[in-house]
C-alpha cells in the first residue's frame, strides 16, 4: 500500500510540474527557432528596422511594433476609463441583484471568441468607419482616406475584448477596500462620490493598475481580431485611420506561406512578443506587491 | 471652514455628482449596448441560415455551399483530445497544490509558472505547436498536434477551477476519513474529489469554451482541411478557423454569419451552464 | 447581602462640582433632544422608546452590556445607520432644535457638525497630513496656509503634534494603535464639529494609549460635546459628566455620573454597576 501511495504522489507531482515544463519547452523552442535569424540579421536591425518585406529578405519589425503599440494604446485609451467606470458601477452603485446580472454580462463578453469579435469588426465597424467617421476626419483633412481597416477599428474591438479583465480585477480591488475607510469618509461629511473618488479608488490603486497591465498584455497578444480588421499593412501609421500590421497578425497571416527563412523570422517576431508579454506580466505581479494597499 | 460659502459649495458638489454618475452610467450602458449589439447582430443575421442541411452536410466549393459537418466533427475531435489530456493533468496539479504540498519555495515556483502559462498569447502557442508537434515530433498538421497544443492552453483553467473547488472542502472531511484508517489517496478519491464535481465540471466547461473559440494556435497546428478527419493524424478544420477563412476570403455571407451564430450559441450555452453550476455551488 | 458599591472617583475640581450642581437647576443647552426613539432592523427592534437629552460641552457616557443597543443609538445621532439596509427609525431626534431625520435636513451638514470616532482606528492609507485635511478639503477649504494651521491645531488638541510634526507626510498606517486613534480624533476635529461621538474608542488599545485618550476627553469637552459608548464602567466613571444605562434596547436610567455610580435610582442599574450581570 505504501509504495502505491508513493507512486501516486510522484505522478501527481509530475502533473503539477507539467505547466512548468510546458513553459520551459515553449521558451526553448521559440527561441531556438527564431534566434538564428535574429542574430544573423542583427538584433538592432531587426527591432529598429523600418522595412518589413520578407519576400525581399527585409525583416525590420519596427512597423509591426508600431502597429501593435498604436492599437494597444488606442484600446487602453478607450478601455481604461470604461473599465474603471464599470468596476465602480458594479462595486458601489448597483444593488446586489442587478450587479450579479451585470457581472454575468461582463463575463459573457469575455467568453466570445476573438474570431467572432474580428468578424463583427469586419462587417460592422470597418464599413462604419469608412462611411461615417471618414467624412468627419475629412472636414479637417480633405486628403485623408481610409478603407476602414484601421487602428481605430482595432482599438475599439480590442477595448471591448480587454474590458472584462480590467473590470473584474478592478472591481475586486475596490470591493476589497476595508469598509472602515468608507465609514470614516462618510462620517466626516463626504458624500458617496467623494468617498469613491478620494478614498476607495486610491486605496484600490494597485489592483486597478495591475488589471490595466494585464489588459495591456491581452491586447498585445491578441491575434484574430486585429488580423481581420487592421488591414495588415506593415507601415508606420500617421493617423488612427491608417492600416497597420501587428506583431501577432503578421505571424498568423504569413506563417502559412512563408519560406524557411521567412518562417524563422516569424519565430523571431514571436520571441519579441514573448519577451514583451513576460515583462508585462512580471510588472503586473510586482505592482501588486509594491503598491499593495499602503500607499499615500 | 468659516467663510466658505456652503450654498455655492453644495451646488458645485451637486454638479460634480451629476457629471460623475452621468459618465459612469453612460459608460456602463455603452458596455452593455456593445454586448447586446454584437450578439444580437450576429444572431439576427446568422440564425436564419442555420438549418439541418447546414449542420449535416459537408462543405462544398471551399465552404461557399453546403454545410459545415466536417468542420463540426473536426472541432469535436480537437476539443476532445485537448480535454482528455488536460483534465487529468489539471486535476492532478490542483490536488498537488492543495493536498500534497507545503507552501514552500517549490510550490511558489510551480504556481508562478502556471500563471505564466495562462498568460502566454495564443499565437505563441501556435508557433510552439508548429515547431514542436508538427515539425520536431513529426506529427504534421493534425488533430493530435492541435489537441496537444490546445491542452497546454486550457491546462491553467482546469487547474484553477479544480483548486478553487478543493479549497472549499472542509478539513474535517479529510480528518474524518484519515482517522478511520484510509490512506491519503483513498481520502482524496473517495471523499474530497466527489465534493468537487461541480467545480471541476465548471472548469471543464470553461476549458471547452476556450478550446472551441481558439483560432490562431489551431491554424498553425491543425491546418485547414475540409475533409472529414478519419484519424488523429489527419488535418482538419475547426469552426473558429472556418469562420476566419470564410470571413477573410469573403466566400459566402450566409455561411459566415451562420458559422458565427453557431459559435455564439455555443458560447451562450457554455456560459449559462457554468453560471448555473456556479449558482448551485453558491459561488455566484 | 446588598451593598451599594461606591466606585472610586478621581478628584474633580471644586469649580466643576459647583458647576454641576448649578446645571441641575438651570436649563442647560441641549445639543440633542431624543424622544420616543424606536429602531428596527427588519423585524428585530433594537431600540425601544428611547428618551434622552445630551447637553452641550459635557461628556455623556452610554454604558450597558453587549448588544444592548448603545452603539446603534450612537449611530442614529449622525445618521450612520442610514448605511444599513432594512433599517426603520421612528420617533424624534432633534439636534439644536431641528429634526435630523427630516427629508429636508442636510445630511452633510449633520455629519460635519456631529463627528465620529470608531472603535477600531481607521486612518486612511494616506499620509498623516492628508488624513487630517481630507475633511476640510471636502467642505471647501483650499487655502494651504489654513490647512496647515488646521493640521497643527488639531494634532495639538490630541497631543500628537510633538510626536509626528516631523513626519506629517509619512503614511498614517505606520503609527501605533494609540497614535492612530488620536489621529482619527484629530481628523474628526479638523472639520470643526460641535459634537464628537465616540464608539468604544479605546477598546482596541492598550492601557497606556487608553489613559492618554481618556486624558484628552476633559479638555475636549470644554470645546465640544462628547458622547462616548463604553463597555468599561470604570472608564465611564472616570471621564463622563452624565451617564446613561442601556439594557436590551431601553434606556433604564440617565443621570449625573456621580449619582449613577453612587446612588442609582433603578435597581437594574445598581445590579449592572455592582457587577451582578453584564
Amino acid at each position: 500500500m505504501k509504495t502505491y501511495e508513493k507512486v501516486i504522489e510522484k505522478m501527481i507531482l509530475l502533473c503539477a510540474v507539467a505547466a512548468t515544463l510546458s513553459v520551459a519547452l515553449i521558451t526553448v523552442f521559440i527561441f531556438q527557432s527564431g534566434l538564428p535569424v535574429m542574430a544573423d540579421y542583427g538584433v538592432f536591425d531587426f527591432i529598429a528596422g523600418t522595412t518589413w518585406k520578407p519576400t525581399n529578405g527585409q525583416y525590420g519589425i519596427f512597423p509591426l511594433i508600431a502597429g501593435t503599440l498604436s492599437v494597444t494604446l488606442g484600446a487602453l485609451a478607450i478601455g481604461i476609463p470604461t473599465g474603471i467606470a464599470c468596476a465602480v458601477f458594479l462595486a458601489e452603485i448597483l444593488p446586489p441583484k442587478p450587479a450579479r446580472l451585470f457581472k454575468s454580462a461582463i463575463e459573457l463578453l469575455a467568453g466570445i471568441p476573438s474570431v467572432v469579435y474580428g468578424f463583427f469588426g469586419l462587417v460592422v465597424l470597418v464599413p462604419a468607419i469608412r462611411n461615417y467617421i471618414l467624412p468627419v476626419f475629412q472636414i479637417f483633412d480633405p486628403d485623408i482616406t481610409t478603407t476602414g481597416f484601421s487602428i481605430l477599428a482595432g482599438a475599439v474591438i480590442l477595448a471591448i475584448m480587454i474590458l472584462p479583465t480590467i473590470v473584474s480585477m478592478s472591481e475586486n480591488a475596490i470591493a476589497a477596500v476595508p469598509a472602515e475607510y468608507k465609514e470614516a469618509s462618510l462620517a466626516l461629511g463626504a458624500n458617496k462620490r467623494e468617498t469613491i473618488t478620494k478614498v476607495l479608488i486610491p486605496a484600490a490603486k494597485s489592483g486597478i493598475i495591475s488589471s490595466v497591465i494585464l489588459g495591456m498584455g491581452r491586447a498585445i497578444g491578441e491575434t484574430m481580431a486585429v488580423l481581420l480588421i487592421t488591414g495588415n499593412m506593415a507601415v508606420i501609421p500617421g493617423s488612427v485611420l491608417d492600416s497597420v500590421a501587428t506583431l501577432t497578425g503578421t505571424i498568423a497571416m504569413e506563417m502559412s506561406y512563408a519560406s524557411p527563412t521567412h518562417q524563422q523570422a516569424l519565430f523571431a517576431v514571436g520571441i519579441v512578443l514573448f519577451v514583451i508579454i513576460m515583462l508585462l506580466n512580471l510588472t503586473a505581479q510586482l505592482t501588486v506587491k509594491r503598491l499593495g494597499g499602503e500607499g499615500k | 471652514m468659516s467663510g466658505v460659502n456652503t450654498d455655492r459649495l453644495k451646488r458645485k458638489k451637486s454638479a460634480a455628482n451629476g457629471v460623475f454618475y452621468g459618465v459612469i452610467g453612460l459608460l456602463a450602458a455603452l458596455t452593455l449596448a456593445c454586448l447586446i449589439i454584437i450578439i444580437g447582430f450576429i444572431l439576427v443575421r446568422g440564425l436564419g441560415n442555420i438549418n439541418w442541411e447546414f449542420l449535416s452536410q459537408e462543405p462544398r466549393r471551399m465552404g461557399r455551399e453546403g454545410g459545415i459537418f466536417s468542420v463540426i466533427v473536426g472541432t469535436i475531435w480537437v476539443t476532445l483530445v485537448s480535454i482528455v489530456i488536460a483534465t487529468p493533468i489539471g486535476i492532478a496539479s490542483a490536488i498537488y497544490f492543495t493536498e500534497y504540498s507545503k507552501e514552500g519555495r517549490l510550490v511558489k515556483i510551480i504556481r508562478f509558472f502556471t500563471e505564466v502559462l495562462a498568460g502566454i498569447p495564443s499565437i505563441i502557442f501556435g508557433l510552439f505547436g508548429f515547431a514542436f508537434f508538427v515539425v520536431f515530433l513529426g506529427m504534421g498538421w493534425s488533430v493530435i498536434s492541435g489537441g496537444l497544443t490546445l491542452s497546454m492552453m486550457i491546462l491553467p483553467t482546469l487547474t484553477r477551477a479544480t483548486e478553487e473547488s478543493l479549497k472549499t472542502v472542509p478539513m474535517s472531511y479529510r480528518e474524518g476519513s484519515l482517522s478511520l484508517g484510509a490512506t491519503k489517496w483513498q481520502t482524496i478519491v473517495k471523499v474530497v474529489l466527489p465534493c468537487c464535481r461541480p467545480g471541476i465540471l465548471t472548469g471543464l466547461i470553461l476549458g471547452i469554451g476556450r478550446a472551441i473559440g481558439e483560432t490562431a494556435a489551431i491554424m498553425l497546428t491543425v491546418g485547414g482541411s475540409l475533409r472529414l478527419p478519419s484519424s488523429l493524424f489527419d488535418s482538419t478544420r475547426t469552426m473558429a478557423v472556418h469562420l476566419y477563412m470564410l470571413a477573410s476570403e469573403g466566400l459566402s455571407e450566409e455561411k459566415t454569419y451562420a458559422t458565427a451564430a453557431l459559435l455564439i450559441i455555443i458560447v451562450l450555452i457554455i456560459n449559462t451552464a457554468a453560471n448555473l453550476i456556479g449558482k448551485k455551488l453558491g459561488t455566484l | 447581602m446588598e451593598q451599594t458599591v461606591k466606585l472610586a472617583m478621581p478628584e474633580r475640581s471644586q469649580e466643576q462640582a459647583a458647576r454641576k450642581a448649578a446645571e441641575e437647576k438651570a436649563g442647560m443647552e441641549k445639543k440633542f433632544d431624543i424622544k420616543k426613539l424606536n429602531l428596527f432592523y427588519g423585524a428585530f427592534q433594537a431600540l425601544i422608546d428611547v428618551d434622552m437629552e445630551i447637553y452641550a460641552n459635557r461628556v455623556t457616557a452610554l454604558i450597558g452590556p453587549s448588544g444592548c443597543g448603545k452603539s446603534t443609538f450612537l449611530r442614529t445621532l449622525n445618521r450612520m445607520n442610514d448605511l444599513i439596509e432594512g433599517i426603520r427609525i421612528e420617533g424624534s431626534i432633534q439636534f439644536d432644535g431641528q429634526e435630523i431625520y427630516d427629508r429636508s435636513y442636510d445630511l452633510i451638514t449633520l455629519r460635519k457638525k456631529v463627528g465620529m470616532v470608531f472603535q477600531k482606528p481607521n486612518p486612511f492609507p494616506k499620509s498623516i497630513y492628508e488624513n487630517i485635511v481630507y475633511g476640510p478639503r471636502i467642505h471647501g477649504e483650499k487655502d494651504k496656509t489654513k490647512l496647515d494651521a488646521i493640521v497643527e491645531r488639531t494634532l495639538k488638541e490630541v497631543a500628537l503634534w510633538d510626536e509626528v510634526k516631523d513626519r506629517l507626510d509619512r503614511s498614517a498606517t505606520g503609527l501605533s494603535g494609540g497614535q492612530q486613534q488620536r489621529l482619527c480624533i484629530a481628523r474628526c476635529l479638523a472639520v470643526e464639529p460641535e459634537v464628537v461621538l465616540m464608539d468604544e474608542p479605546t477598546s482596541a488599545l492598550d492601557p497606556v494609549a487608553t489613559s492618554k485618550i481618556e486624558g484628552l476627553l476633559e479638555q475636549l469637552s470644554e470645546k465640544y460635546t462628547i458622547v462616548i459608548v463604553t463597555h468599561n464602567m470604570q472608564q465611564a466613571g472616570r471621564v463622563s459628566d452624565y451617564t446613561s444605562f442601556f439594557l436590551s434596547g431601553k434606556v433604564i436610567e440617565t443621570d449625573l455620573t456621580e449619582k449613577i455610580f453612587s446612588n442609582p435610582s433603578n435597581k437594574k442599574t445598581e445590579d449592572y454597576i455592582t457587577g451582578r450581570f453584564g
